[in-house]
């Protein structure tokens, strides 16, 4: 095992936030947001409706251009980038290889019209896979990754639960090995069953894999399961940061406060 | 049993013996500080209880060796607890510095990023609290396991300490593939002790790890801390049973005191 003290200089951060803002309309959106991602960090960003969250994530993931600031991504095959500085082609590039986004509704991740193979599939074939043996028995391993039987890969998502295109969209994300993911609520909608099942296999495979994943989620037990770190927002801003178990053990700011104490014990 | 000069306990005879204020008898093999706490405030503030506030620590200062155990007590609601959560990075500090050891350097944790406490935390912190919280749907040896797997050891290795841990902790062997959560209390205390004590990390926090334990399970924990001592770990505990203080104690510490 290394010793701590060489390890802590040489690490850099995979993506640097820097006072990024998008707003919509006066206290709607997100307002000088910083902070840095390491590589194998989950950082949640917890919140209520309109707090901005979601606007947050998708100018971080690329998709919403934010009025002013920067993100700073440390890409293996292309260096330090300026995300929004560069050309757009780079940035679907980046969407299509380094990253993933697991969206909240299934349906906005995944092709309902071709098969679970097929949606898999596609992510091979876009970042330049050609041989359909390789990419057939690939698609088989995540699907069983994902606890999919393999038998359905050529069933289409639309023939499959819930719970089920959920853990198929994570599969079609994480055949590239991605190094950063992007998630949008990725529990809500589903029974609480199903969610506690979902919410195991993404720690594992966050774990096994040393992903780094930005989540947005509303739900705290979420985020005290799978962040290290968490950023709660509130009407635009970043009121509280630190440490996962901190931040919901010893809030400081009155919202943290209020959202801790709002919970529902079992 | 204990002598009281100057707010510090000594365990009985080594005022006489000759030892110094943390009660290491002079001439022993040199120790390492492992935990230097500095002025340390911590209050808290309701704010959505009319902002009522009040102040918890106030300036603690406190020093801790390889192979000492250090026992904190005073009267609940005294900030035992809150410290000890702020020795893990738990609760943060309004002000002061909490400076605990990783090998050569030592980290103070009122300044380091969360990644630096989490590493500390995976290899370097230990800590058991009086009740299990685990996620529900994982079977007792795997959440014993998990801590050593956590370092990249060998599932073999991990596996074996565990089951040695549980057996010494008389947790039947039937309960190992089942999830703790519909245990008793006393047992999912024994399967939290096994996962605090699986890893050999070189500071231990322990928050009334016996709380709900029978004597003889109490043993246990007392044979584990010792052995934890005899490595070299630096613990601080709270313990409400006297008996189990007596067992292990190097030194007893008045939070209020400090």
């Amino acid at each position: 095992m290394n010793s701590a003290a060489e390890t802590w200089q040489d690490i850099e951060p995979l993506l640097s936030v820097q006072q990024l803002s998008k707003f919509y309309a006066p206290g709607k959106g997100c307002g000088d947001v910083s902070f840095d991602l390491y590589p194998g960090e989950v950082l949640g960003i917890v919140g209520e409706s309109g707090s901005g969250k979601s606007t947050l994530l998708n100018s971080l993931s690329v998709r919403l251009q934010p009025d002013s600031g920067h993100v700073i991504y440390r890409s293996e095959q292309f260096g330090e980038l300026d995300l929004y500085e560069g050309e757009e082609s780079l940035r679907r590039q980046l969407m299509r290889s380094e990253w993933g986004i697991v969206h909240q509704h299934p349906r906005d991740g995944l092709r309902m019209n071709v098969s679970a193979g097929a949606n898999i599939g596609e992510r091979l074939m876009a970042v330049g896979e050609r041989h359909y043996g390789n990419i057939r028995e690939r698609a088989e391993e995540w699907l069983q990754a994902v606890e999919i039987d393999a038998s359905r890969i050529d069933d289409k998502p639309s023939q499959f639960s819930g719970g089920m295109q959920q853990r198929l969209q994570i599969a079609r994300n994480l055949v590239t090995h991605p190094r950063l993911i992007f998630m949008d609520e990725p529990t809500g909608g589903l029974d609480v069953s199903v969610q506690a099942r979902l919410l195991d296999l993404l720690r594992n495979l966050v774990a096994q894999l040393g992903l780094s994943v930005i989540i947005v989620t509303h739900d705290l037990a979420v985020a005290r399961l799978l962040a290290h770190r968490l950023m709660v927002m509130r009407r635009g801003e970043v009121v509280e940061t630190g440490l996962t178990d901190q931040v919901l053990d010893d809030p400081q700011h009155p919202y943290t406060q209020l959202l801790v104490s709002s919970i529902l014990q079992n | 049993m204990w002598n009281v000069v100057d707010g510090y306990a000594f365990p009985r005879g080594a005022w006489e013996r000759g030892a110094n204020e943390f009660g290491n008898v002079i001439g022993d093999k040199p120790m390492t500080i492992m935990i230097d706490v500095q002025g340390v405030e911590k209050s808290f503030t309701l704010h959505n209880q009319g902002g009522a506030s009040f102040s918890v620590l106030e300036g603690a200062n406190l020093q801790v060796q390889s192979g000492e155990c250090v026992v904190l007590h005073g009267q609940s609601g005294a900030g035992k607890s809150t410290l000890l959560k702020a020795l893990y990075a738990n609760y943060s500090v309004n002000s002061g510095s909490i400076q605990l050891r990783d090998g050569e350097q030592m980290v103070d944790l009122t300044t380091a990023l969360p990644r630096r406490i989490l590493a500390l935390r995976e290899h370097a912190l230990g800590y058991v609290s009086q009740f299990l919280r685990v996620i529900p749907r994982v079977p007792t040896l795997q959440v014993v396991m998990q801590p050593l797997l956590d370092l990249g050891v060998d599932e073999a290795v991990c596996e074996a300490k565990a089951k040695d841990l549980l057996s010494r902790l008389n947790v039947p062997e039937r309960l190992w593939s089942l999830s703790p959560s519909t245990f008793s209390g006393g047992e999912q205390q024994r399967v939290n002790i096994a996962r605090g004590f699986i890893v050999e990390y070189p500071i231990m926090l322990l928050d009334e790890p016996t709380a709900s334990l029978d004597a003889a399970n109490r043993k246990v924990v007392v044979q584990l801390i010792n052995e934890a001592k005899a490595r070299g770990a630096a613990i601080v505990g709270i313990f409400h049973d006297e008996d189990v203080r007596e067992a292990v104690a190097d030194r007893l510490v008045d939070v209020r005191a400090i």
